[in-house]
C-alpha cells in the first residue's frame, strides 16, 4: 500500500506532507511524488528474492503502480472513492481515510502490510490495522522517527522476503511530531503506539574466533540488572520496545502505550500522564525509594522530551537525577554510531543537570558510560 | 636486514617495491604512518633480541641442536600418565592435520571452509558416538578447561553454589578448576578412600544442601574406574544437583559411557585419540550432553549443525544458534568463546573413524589387559606395593615403594637405565601408567629393574 | 572439442595461449562428499590395534561396561584418508588464498620449517612429567622465547601457558583478581573497564572472573571517548583491558593519559596486544605504562592458525604482578634449566602443564629467523601493506573507512559497505560470501556493528603488491556486481564447494542437529 503523497513535503523544505494544503503548497514549489518509485524498488527486492508473486494491493497511486512496476502482478483490493472530495489535492492524492480504509482492506487476507510512507502514514495504519497483522514501512516520507521502516526501500524489501521464510515479529514505536508546530519553530514528538514489524536481528553468523558468547541485543540481563538495583522500590517506566521487554522479562505485562508504574516487583499503574506520575512518585505513603528507567527511542537516541513527555521536569527532580536509569541494549547504543544521547525534557536547566556521561545498563553487571547533552 | 636484504618470509620487503608502495599512498617513508604513535612511546633502540638465523639452513642447525637436547618417549622406556598418554598416533591421522588446507585456515565461513566444518561437525559426531550423547562442542582448549565449563554450566543450570568433588583429580586440574569456577561456586573436595569414592561422605557433603554438581572422574587420576560412579549420579540427582563426569575417551571401547550411568554432562581431553604428547602441550577439550534446551543454551562453545543447502543432497554446516531460543535471556553470560583447539578435534575425528567400533573395542582390553598385568607383575616386587588393587584400572595406577629408596631415587637409577619411572606423587609414591604401546617386554623389563632398585 | 582436421604445418601463433584475464577463474574443490557415517562397510577397519599379550582384565562391574558398540564407522585406511584429503581441499588457509580478509586475525605465513621442528619426535614425544635433566632443550626455547617477549613487550615476565589469545586475557583478569585480593581490594574494586572496539572477550573473561563491567564507545573521531573514562574510573575500578590500535586500527595516541588515568584510581591497565602486528620493535606496553600485556602467538607470532587452534598466547607482567604469574615458571640457575612449581602467590593453573608447546617451538624459531631488525620490517610492511589496500580499496564505489578520515592506519582497517547497502540492498555478509567465488573471503566484524555493513581486512607482511592488487580487483568487481547485477552477489556462492545454506533450522531446537545421533534420531525419525 502506498501513499502516493508522503514525502512530498521533504524535497522542497517543508517539515512534512500531513494535510492536503500542505500537499497542494509542496506541489505549487515543484515537489514530485516519489512514493511509488521507492515502493517498486522495495518490490523488485522482494521479488529477487522470493520470485514472481500475487500481490495484493489498492488502485493506483496506491499500490498497483508500484506493484506493475516492479513486474509484479496486482490483485487490487481496494478502490478509492472516486468522488472528489474537499479534502483532495488533486486527482491523484489521497487521504488518511483512503490510507485508513485500505490498509483495512489488505490486513484481512496477507501475512504481511508492507506500507510505503512517513510517520503520518505509520500512524494511520497504527489507526487501521493497530496489532492485528505484520506490516513493514517502505521509507518515503520525510518524517522518520518510527521504527516501523526499513532502512531503505530494498531493505524493507529484503526483510518484507524474510517473513516467508522466518516468521518472528517484534513491536516497534509509531512516533510522530506535531508538524505544525515543527512548521513554527517548535519541536514536539509523542509516541502513537506500537506495530507489529518483522523480527530481523543481524544474523549472528560470522562468529569467527573470539565473538563473545554475551548477546548484544538480549533484554532478559538488562531486566535482571535493573531488578537487582531497583529491589522491592517503585520503577517508573518509559515507553519504548526496550524497556516493555524489560517489563516482561521482569514477568510484568505492561500496556503498549505510555509511561508505566512498577511497585516491589508489580504493575502498579498504567499509561500515567505527568500529574499523576508527579503525585506517585511525590506519594509520602511510599517508603520504598523510586527509580525511574527510560530507553532511548524514536532513533535520534532522545532519552527523554520525545515520546515520554509524560516524564516531566517536575518528577525528575521529584525522583532525582542519580535514580534516572538509562537501559539499552549494546547493538541500539552501537547503531547511535557515537552520536550522543539527547535531552529535552523542556527544562534547559534540568538537562544540564542531567547531562554528562551517564550510566546506561546494557546487562546483567555490564554498562556503558555513554554521553548524554541537551538537544 | 633493513635495505638490501629481502626477508623470504616479506615479500615486499625488496626495496625497489616498497619505494613503489610508499609513492603509491603518497608516504615519503614508514615513519609517515607511525604520525600518530607520540614520540615518547616510541622505542628509541633496536629491541635486544639475539642475532637471527641468517638462512633456513642454520635455522635448522640451531634447531637441532637445543632439540638434541631432549630425550624423548621413544628414546626411553616411559610409563609415564597422569593427565597426558603415550599412544600410537596413526600416520594417517597426521597426514590428515599435516595438510596446510587444514593447518593454516582459520574462520572462513561455511562457503569457502565447507571441510572444517564438515570435518568438526563429523569430529562431534564420532565423539557422541563414542559418548552415546547428542551434543558435542567444537573443542575447548583442554580437559581442565572442559571440566571448568562443565561445572559453571551445571551452575547456572541448577542456580546453585556448591560442587562436590567425589574422585581423586589432579592437583593441577583441581587448581583450575577451583580458580575458575571462584566467582559463583564453591569446591567442596570429598577425599577418596581406597582410591574410591566416600559414598558416605560424598552423601553428607550433598547433604548440606545447595549443590550445583556432583564431579567424578573415570578413571580417576589414580587410574580407578569407580564402581560408585553410577550410585554417585543416584546420589547428585535425589539433590536436584546435576552429575558431571570428566571421562578418558580411549577407555570407552571397554567401559560404559557416562551417559549410561546417569551423567547429565561429560567432559575430558582427546588427547588420547590421537593427538602427540609435545611435552603436554597437545590437547582438546569435549563436553557433551543431552540435546535438552536448557542444556545446550548453556554451552559457551561453538556447536556446529548440519543443514540443508540450496541444491538437493548437499550437506552444509552452521552454528546453533542457541542465542535465539526461549533460553536466550543470557544473565550471566556464558564465559567466552575464542580460538581454542579445534585441529586437535579433528585429529580425535581421523582417530576414531580409523579405529572403529572394533579398534575401540581393542585398544580398550589391551590396555586395560596391560595395566593389570603390570598392576599384578609390580605388586609381586619386594618393596613395591600397588594400593587399591582390587578395582578396576585404566593406564594409571599407584605404586607405594616401601623399600629403602625414595621415588626421585628410584626414577633416578631408571633414567639410567633410559627408563622413565611414575611421577612421584610424594616419596614413596608414583603414578605409573602403561598403554598399547607397551609390550608385554617392556613390563618384565620394568617389573625386573625394579626388583633390582626398588629393595 | 578437437581442432578441425591437419592441414598443414602448425604455426607459432597456434601455440601462443592467450593472456589470463584480469581475475583468475576460480573454482573451489566439489567432491560432493558424503558424511563419513555414509561411507563405512561392516568389518572393515583403518588401522590395526596391537593384541593383548598377556590375559584380559575383567575386573570392571557389569554396570560399567559398555554394552552396545560405538555406532563408528568401519572404514578401511584409504578411504578415511581420502575423504579428509577430500575435506581438506574444501577449505582456503593461508597457504592457498590472499587471506588479508580477516581483519585482528593476522593471518601471516606460517613458515614450513618450522612445522618440521614440532613434528620431530623429541618435540612431539615429550611427556610433560620427564625429568628436568631429559628436556632442557625444550626448557631453553620456553626459558628465551619469555624473555624475547619480555623484551619486545618492555614487561619484566610473561607466561607462556595460556591456550589461545582469549585464554591469555582470562589469565590476565585472574592475576588482576589475584592482586587485589592479595591487597584486600577485592570486593571494593569489582568494575573492569573496556572498549566496545576490543575484542569482546576482554568484557566476557572479566564477567567470567565475577568482575562487573563498563565499556567505553569510541567519540565522533573514533577514539575511545577519554572524558568517558574520566566518568567511569573511581574507587571500584579494578582495571582498563583495551586494544590499541583498537580494530578501526587507529592509533590512540592519547593510550599513555588513559593509563595514568586509571594508575591514579588506584586500577591496573592491561593491554590486549592481539593487534601488535604493527608496532614490534616501534613501541612496547611498558612505554605507554601497562602494568600487563598479552599476545596471540598464533597471529603476530606466525604460528598457524590450525582451523581454530591449537593457538597460543602469552601474558606479560609487570614486577608487582610476577608473583601471581601461573605456575609452573621456567627458570635457569645458570646450568640447568628447570620448572618452578613453588609459587604460594600464583593463579595456579591455566591449562594442563606448561603450554602448547609445539607453537612455542614454532614462535620461538619464528623469532629466531627474524631478530630485532626482522621484527621491525614485519611491522613496517604490515603497516605499508594495510596503508596500500585502504588506498586501493577506498578506489571502490560504495565503500568507505569510517573514522579519523585522511589519517593513516596501522595494521587493518575496519571498512563500511553502508553506501553500497543503501544504493543496492546488498550487505556486506554477501560481499563477503561472493568473494569466496573468487578464491577468497573477508570477515565483518564483532557484534553488535558499530560500523554498519563492516569489513575488516588486515594485510601482514606476508602478501606481496600484485596479491594485494588482485585481493582489491576481485572487491572492485564484486562492489560493481552489486551495482549492476546484484542478483548475481546475492545467490552466491556459485563457484564454491556448496550453495546457499538454510540457516533456519539451526535456531530451533526441534531442527538442530549438532551430531550424526541427533541428525538421525530427530530428522530421519530413526
Amino acid at each position: 500500500m502506498v501513499n502516493p503523497v508522503a514525502g512530498l513535503g521533504g524535497r522542497v523544505g517543508l517539515k512534512g506532507s500531513d494535510g492536503p494544503d500542505v500537499q497542494a503548497r509542496a506541489r505549487e514549489l515543484g515537489a514530485v511524488p516519489r512514493a511509488s518509485e521507492r515502493a517498486a524498488a522495495a518490490l523488485e527486492e522482494l521479488k529477487a528474492r522470493v520470485g514472481a508473486a500475487v500481490v495484493l494491493t489498492a488502485a493506483g497511486p496506491m499500490g498497483e503502480d508500484a506493484v506493475r512496476a516492479a513486474g509484479l502482478e496486482p490483485d487490487v483490493r481496494y478502490t478509492p472513492d472516486a468522488s472528489d472530495g474537499p479534502d483532495r489535492a488533486d486527482a491523484s492524492g489521497t487521504t488518511a481515510a483512503d490510507t485508513v480504509a485500505a490498509a483495512r482492506a489488505l490486513a484481512r487476507h496477507v501475512d504481511l502490510l508492507l506500507f510505503a510512507g512517513g510517520d503520518g502514514t505509520a500512524r494511520d495504519v497504527l489507526d487501521a490495522v493497530g496489532a492485528s497483522v505484520p506490516v513493514l514501512g517502505v521509507p518515503t516520507g520525510v518524517k522518520m522517527h518510527s521504527a516501523v521502516f526499513g532502512v531503505g526501500p530494498r531493505a524493507a524489501g529484503e526483510v518484507a522476503a524474510r517473513v516467508a521464510t522466518t516468521r518472528a515479529f517484534t513491536e516497534a514505536e509509531v512516533m510522530d511530531l506535531d508538524e505544525e508546530a515543527v512548521r513554527s519553530g517548535r519541536v514536539s514528538a509523542r509516541l502513537y503506539g506500537h506495530l507489529l514489524v518483522p523480527d530481523v536481528p543481524v544474523r549472528v553468523q560470522q562468529r569467527k574466533v573470539g565473538s563473545s558468547a554475551a548477546d548484544p541485543y538480549a533484554v532478559g540481563g538488562i531486566a535482571a540488572e535493573l531488578a537487582g538495583r531497583v529491589g522491592a522500590g517503585q520503577l517508573v517506566l518509559g515507553p519504548g520496545g526496550t524497556t516493555r521487554a524489560v517489563a516482561a522479562a521482569l514477568g510484568v505485562d505492561v500496556p503498549v502505550m505510555g509511561v508505566n508504574v512498577l511497585r516491589d516487583g508489580r504493575f502498579f499503574a498504567a499509561d500515567v500522564n505527568a500529574a499523576e506520575l508527579l503525585r506517585l512518585v511525590t506519594d509520602d505513603d511510599w517508603t520504598g525509594g523510586t527509580w525511574i528507567a527510560v530507553t532511548p527511542i524514536g532513533g535520534q537516541g532522545f532519552l527523554l522530551g520525545r515520546g515520554n513527555q509524560q516524564i516531566a521536569p517536575e518528577v525528575l527532580r521529584a525522583v532525582g537525577p542519580d535514580r534516572l536509569l538509562a537501559v539499552a541494549t549494546e547493538a541500539k547504543l552501537a547503531a547511535l554510531g557515537g552520536r550522543p544521547l539527547l535531552l529535552d525534557t523542556g527544562d534547559p536547566g534540568l538537562d544540564g543537570v542531567l547531562a554528562g556521561y551517564r550510566t546506561v545498563i546494557t546487562g546483567r553487571g555490564r554498562t556503558a558510560r555513554y554521553p548524554v547533552q541537551g538537544a | 636486514m633493513t635495505g638490501s636484504f629481502a626477508h623470504p618470509y616479506i615479500p615486499n620487503s625488496a626495496p625497489d617495491v616498497k619505494r613503489a608502495m610508499l609513492d603509491a599512498v603518497g608516504a615519503e617513508s614508514v615513519e609517515d604512518f607511525y604520525a600518530d604513535v607520540p614520540a615518547d612511546l616510541r622505542l628509541q633502540a633496536p629491541l635486544d633480541l639475539p642475532a637471527p638465523m641468517r638462512s633456513e639452513a642454520a635455522l635448522v642447525r640451531h634447531m637441532n641442536g637445543l632439540l638434541g637436547r631432549n630425550t624423548s618417549t621413544r628414546d626411553a622406556l616411559s610409563f609415564l600418565g597422569g593427565g597426558v598418554y603415550q599412544h600410537h598416533v596413526p600416520t594417517v591421522v597426521d597426514e590428515v592435520v599435516d595438510r596446510s588446507e587444514f593447518l593454516t585456515a582459520y574462520a572462513g565461513e561455511p562457503y569457502e571452509d565447507h571441510g572444517r566444518f564438515q570435518a568438526l561437525w563429523e569430529y562431534q559426531s564420532l565423539m557422541g558416538e563414542l559418548l552415546e550423547m547428542d551434543v558435542v562442542n567444537v573443542p575447548t582448549y583442554d580437559g581442565f578447561q572442559a571440566s571448568g565449563t562443565a561445572l559453571r554450566m551445571a551452575g547456572r543450570v541448577t542456580g546453585a553454589r556448591r560442587i562436590v568433588v567425589a574422585s581423586a583429580v589432579s592437583a593441577d586440574k583441581l587448581s583450575k578448576i577451583d580458580d575458575y569456577v571462584r566467582p559463583d561456586h564453591d569446591v567442596v573436595v570429598v577425599p577418596v578412600v581406597d582410591g574410591r569414592a566416600d559414598v558416605a561422605a560424598v552423601r553428607a557433603a550433598i547433604a548440606e544442601g545447595d549443590v550445583a554438581a556432583v564431579y567424578a572422574e573415570a578413571p580417576s587420576f589414580l587410574g580407578v574406574v569407580d564402581p560408585a560412579l553410577p550410585e554417585l549420579g543416584e546420589l547428585a540427582h535425589a539433590a536436584g544437583a546435576l552429575y558431571v563426569v570428566n571421562c578418558n575417551p580411549i577407555s570407552l571401547g571397554v567401559v560404559a559411557p557416562p551417559a549410561s550411568y546417569g551423567a547429565d554432562i561429560v567432559c575430558g581431553d582427546v588427547q588420547p585419540l590421537g593427538v602427540h604428547m609435545s611435552f603436554g602441550g597437545g590437547n582438546a577439550g569435549f563436553i557433551a550432553t543431552h540435546d535438552e534446551e536448557h542444556l545446550v543454551a548453556e554451552f559457551p562453545s561453538r556447536l556446529f549443525g548440519v543443514v540443508p543447502t540450496a541444491v538437493e543432497g548437499e550437506y552444509g554446516f552452521g552454528d546453533v544458534a542457541y542465542e535465539r531460543t526461549s533460553f536466550a535471556i543470557r544473565e550471566e553470560g556464558k564465559e567466552w568463546v575464542g580460538t581454542a583447539a579445534a585441529l586437535n578435534g579433528i585429529a580425535a575425528g581421523v582417530y576414531l573413524a580409523l579405529m572403529g567400533p572394533q579398534g575401540m573395542r581393542e585398544i580398550g582390553e589391551t590396555i586395560m589387559a596391560n595395566t593389570r598385568y603390570a598392576m599384578t607383575r609390580l605388586a609381586a616386587i619386594p618393596g613395591v606395593e600397588v594400593p587399591n588393587a582390587d578395582a578396576p584400572h585404566f593406564a594409571d595406577f599407584a605404586v607405594r615403594f616401601t623399600g629403602s629408596r625414595t621415588v626421585a631415587e628410584i626414577n633416578e637409577a631408571l633414567r639410567e637405565r633410559d627408563v622413565f619411572g611414575g611421577h612421584a606423587l610424594s616419596d614413596r609414591d608414583a603414578l605409573y601408567c602403561v598403554t598399547e604401546v607397551h609390550t608385554k617386554d617392556d613390563i618384565d623389563r620394568l617389573a625386573a629393574l625394579l626388583e633390582e632398585i626398588a629393595k | 572439442m578437437s581442432a578441425p582436421a591437419n592441414t598443414g604445418p602448425v604455426s607459432i601463433e597456434d601455440a601462443r595461449i592467450a593472456p589470463k584475464p584480469p581475475l583468475r577463474r576460480f573454482h573451489q574443490a566439489r567432491w560432493d562428499e558424503p558424511l563419513l557415517f555414509e561411507l563405512g562397510t561392516p568389518g572393515t577397519r583403518g588401522v590395526a590395534v596391537p593384541a593383548p599379550e598377556v590375559p584380559l582384565d575383567d575386573s570392571l562391574p557389569e554396570a560399567l561396561r559398555r554394552k552396545q558398540a560405538p555406532g563408528l564407522p568401519e572404514m578401511s585406511q584409504l578411504h578415511v584418508l581420502r575423504h579428509y584429503l577430500r575435506l581438506s581441499q574444501e577449505n582456503l588457509g593461508v597457504d592457498l588464498n590472499i587471506d588479508v580478509g580477516q581483519g585482528t586475525c593476522t593471518m601471516k605465513y606460517s613458515p614450513k620449517v618450522n612445522d618440521r621442528f614440532v613434528r620431530d619426535h623429541r618435540v612431539s614425544e615429550l611427556h610433560p612429567l620427564q625429568d628436568d635433566s631429559t628436556v632442557q632443550g625444550v626448557l631453553e626455547v620456553m626459558y628465551h622465547l619469555e624473555k624475547m617477549l619480555a623484551e619486545i613487550s618492555g614487561m619484566d615476565r610473561v607466561s607462556l601457558q595460556p591456550g589461545a589469545g582469549s585464554a591469555a586475557i582470562y589469565t590476565n583478569i585472574a592475576m588482576i583478581r589475584a592482586y587485589f585480593a592479595s591487597r584486600g581490594e577485592l570486593e571494593q574494586r569489582d568494575e573492569v573497564i573496556t572498549t566496545i572496539f576490543s575484542h569482546p572477550s576482554n568484557a566476557a573473561c572479566a564477567k567470567t572472573a565475577g568482575f562487573k563491567v563498563i565499556t567505553l564507545y569510541p567519540d565522533a573521531d573514533g577514539y575511545p571517548d577519554i572524558e568517558a573514562l574520566k566518568a567511569a574510573v573511581g574507587p571500584r575500578t579494578a582495571a582498563l583491558m583495551i586494544t590499541n590500535p583498537e580494530d578501526t586500527g587507529i592509533f590512540n595516541s592519547r593510550i599513555a593519559e588513559f593509563v595514568d588515568i586509571v594508575h591514579e584510581a588506584g586500577g591496573l591497565c592491561a593491554y590486549d596486544q592481539a593487534n601488535a602486528n604493527g608496532i614490534l620493535g616501534i613501541t612496547r606496553a611498558r612505554a605507554a605504562g601497562f602494568d600487563m600485556c598479552h599476545f596471540n602467538l598464533h597471529k603476530t607470532f606466525s604460528t598457524p592458525h590450525a582451523c581454530g587452534g591449537p593457538a597460543a598466547g602469552a601474558s606479560g607482567v609487570s614486577d608487582k604482578l610476577v608473583p601471581f604469574l601461573p605456575r609452573p615458571t621456567v627458570e635457569f640457575d645458570g646450568t640447568r634449566y628447570y620448572l618452578d612449581d613453588d609459587r604460594p602467590e600464583s593463579v595456579g593453573k591455566i591449562r594442563p602443564f606448561y603450554g602448547v608447546v609445539p607453537n612455542l617451538v614454532r614462535a620461538y624459531a619464528w623469532v629466531m629467523s627474524l631478530g630485532a631488525e626482522g621484527l621491525r620490517e614485519v611491522a613496517e610492511i604490515a603497516v605499508l601493506n594495510n596503508n596500500y589496500l585502504m588506498k586501493k580499496i577506498l578506489e571502490i564505489r560504495g565503500v568507505s573507512a569510517p573514522y579519523a578520515e585522511g589519517k593513516r592506519r596501522i595494521e587493518q582497517v575496519r571498512y563500511s559497505w553502508e553506501e553500497l547497502h543503501k544504493d543496492t540492498g546488498v550487505h556486506s555478509e554477501e560481499i563477503g560470501v561472493r568473494a569466496a567465488d573468487f578464491g577468497t573471503h573477508y570477515w565483518t566484524s564483532h557484534h553488535p556493528y558499530v560500523v554498519p555493513e563492516p569489513m575488516t581486512l588486515e594485510p601482514t607482511e606476508s602478501y606481496s603488491r600484485q596479491d594485494l592488487d588482485e585481493y582489491a580487483a576481485i572487491l572492485a568487481e564484486v562492489a560493481r556486481e552489486a551495482y549492476e547485477d546484484p542478483e548475481t552477489v546475492r545467490s552466491a556462492p556459485h563457484n564454491s564447494t556448496i550453495h546457499q545454506i538454510r540457516h533456519e533450522t539451526l535456531d530451533d531446537p526441534k531442527t538442530w542437529a549438532v551430531t550424526w545421533r541427533a541428525y538421525r534420531r530427530k530428522i530421519l525419525g530413526q
